[in-house]
């Protein structure tokens, strides 16, 4: 170390200690700069401050609250506070929020369906508001915006209602749920009628197929036999009362006939859905999940989606 | 050890009385000096009479009435606070007198800042650090500190005495302690007019006197009163130094043909040098017998300087260009009868000739035509764009859940939502039409005319349903928007049949 050439002249300038190991083994004194420690009290100082204004040691089964507040009315009217905490800030945003929102909701409960529909400034309120609450609760299923799922969900934005587009029957749908239902006719006919069954509805809606299968089809269809038109109507175009599926429209809910590429298995498509039949076009009752002032939001919202009828 | 305490500055503390040394004195001079740091001494100007003093003092109080007093101008407006100019933070809307800019506006405000950018440049071109000595803040503020520093304590002389008296000097403390006090009312009324350029005036002058300002108004008015005073009071000429970024970079565009303030030295140092006017030494004639030249050292010009350096040392980084030692020297060269201008403003081709010419702007250069083009254009097209700014903003969204929609009987529908936003100044009716769709085919809904109050916007949502063989053809048209008013705008919009 002694012969260190750098230790050796600067040695000559440095503090040390004034500690001495073994005859000449010596300890430097170089404080840390002014600035630097003062520095580190005043974080000490902040931390210490920090600890009394927000909330931080447990004590026993309490801990220290710290001394903001938060005080917010909530959706009963009462006036709620806590100590300071993001929860409770978060709370008093929403609660903000929907106090925002509740001038426009008063409004609409005031109001006919038609009257929403036309004035401006609800329709504006209905589709970004409505968005939200149907994102919440519809898209699900239904999907965001509402295209729904071929074969499994039903598509909102389009103008085929199956249980009727007005305002009232859009409320009864969401408030009441709907329970679709067709029955499976694998045991009830044989192979060669469900081909001719299938070939007939997909003629209805313009499609391609074997003139005479559709012949007997058409004459299955409205035999005591197959008995489709019980539900489906002499014309096949369906009862909304009922919401059995109009099958003269371009629209599949069920067979996924706008996918398929060739005739084969659009046939295929029908025939599955014949003889299976159907018992998952199931929507559950909404009413009780959401508030009244909602459900009127979403089913206005809901009868833009589709253009309404 | 000797050689280490010689040091590297980048300041020039001795003139180097050599007279090729115009030019930059940002150049690396070996000071013999033991630190690299060491207290500059404070500058205290002397107040002196003049050209460019009374035009600096002009450019003062015309600055000062316009911040402090635009805040407190009425200005008559229907639906909104009648203050000539407020920037409504909340309402996202910044009102300038009749024109009311919203936060879509952001692209004139860059316009804005690339036009001032520009001045900037072409006004450096042509006159050096002009802004920097006239007009920037900075110097308007030290200026108005130095001002109220003279009325209260006096002129250089006693307050330089009133620095060397110890704190317990009754005077001092009155003196000097009153100057900082009116320092910081002046600190707090700016800071404070500040914020009122935020509200309105005259409610926010009164809740902030009771208590009832938002935080962010005090914490403001608390921030800039101490910026302030510490700027204009105690930095001063070091921002300008230490911090501004804007005097270097303006440094850098100097040409030899810019206009600055310049110490003529071959006129001012003759063969022999500078020399005070004493006996025998008092014309034109005795000097130049003995090879003096006009200057009379009378250093002047040094104690008026603001940023307390001598120009004689030549153009230095420091120098803000204020054309207080021009007129200082001008006032010595009148008392002597000489010829103004040993201290002027020109350039330095102009100074290096052997008879300089008379001083003119030299404009015809390309960067400088460069500039002014630039700016005229930018100007022309920001005070087009703003007096052409239509009645309304609008935007057109395609809904793109889903793209499209299949119909029973075939046809395709898209849907579209439309943003109409008014800021007509008044309520408007809007229609909505389409170009390139066969008849029947857009459909409103129940908005065929739209009313939209002023400064609100309306989301209507309108579909475009087209038959299946159409569907194939046509997959773009045009939407047009129409104000009562016959305002119109066209825009482009897609049609989708598959994804």
């Amino acid at each position: 170390m002694a012969d260190n050439a750098h230790s050796q002249t600067s040695s000559a300038n440095v503090q040390t200690t004034g500690h001495v190991w073994d005859g000449d083994l010596q300890e430097y004194n170089n404080p840390l700069p002014l600035w630097w420690i003062y520095g580190l009290y005043v974080t000490m100082l902040f931390a210490l401050v920090y600890w009394f204004v927000y909330p931080s040691w447990p004590i026993g089964k309490s801990f220290l609250p710290g001394t903001g507040e938060v005080v917010y009315v909530n959706a009963q009217g009462q006036e709620e506070s806590w100590h300071w905490n993001t929860r409770a800030k978060l709370l008093k945003e929403m609660q903000e929020g929907a106090a925002a929102q509740k001038p426009y909701y008063d409004k609409l409960m005031g109001m006919s369906y038609e009257a929403i529909a036309k004035d401006p400034e609800l329709s504006s309120f209905v589709l970004s508001a409505g968005k939200a609450v149907f994102s919440e609760n519809c898209a699900a299923c239904h999907q965001s915006g509402g295209g729904g799922k071929l074969g499994f969900f039903p598509n909102l934005t389009d103008d085929d209602w199956m249980y009727g587009g007005s305002f009232e029957k859009i409320h009864q749908t969401i408030s009441q749920g709907r329970r679709g239902y067709m029955p499976g006719f694998a045991e009830a006919l044989d192979k060669e009628q469900i081909e001719s069954l299938a070939s007939y509805v997909l003629s209805l809606s313009g499609n391609k197929v074997d003139a005479n299968k559709a012949a007997k089809g058409d004459q299955l269809f409205h035999s005591h036999t197959a008995a489709c038109f019980y539900c489906h109507g002499d014309d096949g175009k369906g009862r909304q009362d009922i919401g059995s599926a109009n099958l003269t429209d371009k629209v599949w809910l069920w067979a996924d006939v706008p996918s398929a590429t060739d005739d084969v298995s659009k046939l295929a498509a029908v025939k599955n859905v014949i003889s299976a039949g159907l018992a998952k076009g199931v929507m559950p009752a909404w009413d009780g999940r959401i508030k009244p002032e909602q459900m009127k939001l979403l089913t206005v919202y809901v009868h833009e989606l589709g253009g309404g009828k | 050890m000797a050689e280490s305490n010689i040091r590297y500055a980048l300041f020039v503390e001795r003139p180097i009385k050599t007279p090729a040394c115009r030019g930059f004195s940002l150049r690396e001079t070996v000071v013999e000096n033991k630190e690299l740091y060491f207290k500059r001494p404070p500058v205290v100007p002397r107040s002196i009479q003049g050209t460019f003093r009374r035009f600096k003092t002009a450019v003062l109080w015309l600055g000062f009435a316009v911040y402090f007093l635009l805040p407190w101008m009425p200005w008559e407006r229907l639906d909104a606070p009648t203050q000539a100019v407020m920037f409504d933070i909340p309402g996202r809307r910044y009102f300038v007198f009749d024109l009311t800019v919203y936060p879509q506006d952001v692209f004139w405000l860059s316009l804005l800042l690339f036009i001032a950018a520009v001045f900037l440049f072409f006004m450096t071109a042509l006159f050096g650090r002009a802004f920097c000595g006239y007009f920037c803040f900075q110097t308007l503020w030290t200026d108005a500190f130095v001002f109220l520093e003279r009325l209260i304590q006096g002129e250089r002389p006693a307050r330089l005495r009133l620095l060397r008296e110890p704190w317990s000097s009754k005077e001092k403390l009155l003196r000097i302690g009153g100057t900082r006090v009116v320092w910081g009312v002046l600190s707090f009324w700016t800071a404070l007019t500040f914020v009122l350029y935020f509200g309105y005036a005259p409610d926010l002058v009164v809740a902030f006197f009771t208590g009832k300002m938002a935080a962010a108004g005090y914490i403001t008015t608390v921030v800039l009163t101490v910026a302030t005073y510490l700027a204009a009071g105690v930095l001063r000429e070091h921002v300008c130094t230490f911090i501004c970024p804007y005097g270097r970079f303006q440094s850098a565009m100097y040409d030899p043909e810019t206009l600055t303030v310049h110490y003529d030295r071959k006129r001012g140092e003759g063969s022999v040098g500078r020399q005070p006017a004493r006996a025998g030494l008092r014309t034109k004639e005795e000097r130049q017998i003995h090879g003096y030249g006009e200057c009379v050292d009378c250093e002047l010009c040094v104690q008026v300087c603001p940023v307390g350096i001598d120009i004689r040392n030549g153009l230095q980084y420091t120098c803000i260009s204020c054309g207080l030692c021009v007129d200082a020297c001008n006032v010595i060269m009148d008392k002597m009868g000489w010829d103004r201008g040993l201290v002027r403003y020109d350039s330095e081709v102009n100074l290096d000739k052997l008879v300089p010419a008379p001083v003119k702007i030299h404009w015809k250069s390309l960067k400088v035509i460069g500039y002014g083009v630039a700016l005229v254009l930018m100007i022309a097209y920001l005070v087009f764009d703003v007096s052409n700014r239509p009645e309304f903003e609008h935007s057109i969204q395609q809904i793109r859940q889903p793209l499209f929609v299949m119909l029973s009987d075939g046809s395709v529908r898209n849907r579209y939502q439309i943003r109409l936003t008014n800021i007509s100044g008044k309520e408007e009716r809007f229609t909505i039409g389409a170009r390139g769709l066969p008849v029947g085919a857009l459909d409103f809904g129940n908005f065929e005319n739209v009313y939209v109050k002023n400064g609100k916007s309306v989301i209507v949502q309108v579909s475009v349903k087209l038959d299946p063989s159409r569907a194939q053809r046509i997959s773009e048209f045009e939407f047009v928007i129409k104000s009562a008013h016959g305002h119109e705008v066209v825009d482009q919009a897609r049609f989708f049949t598959r994804h």
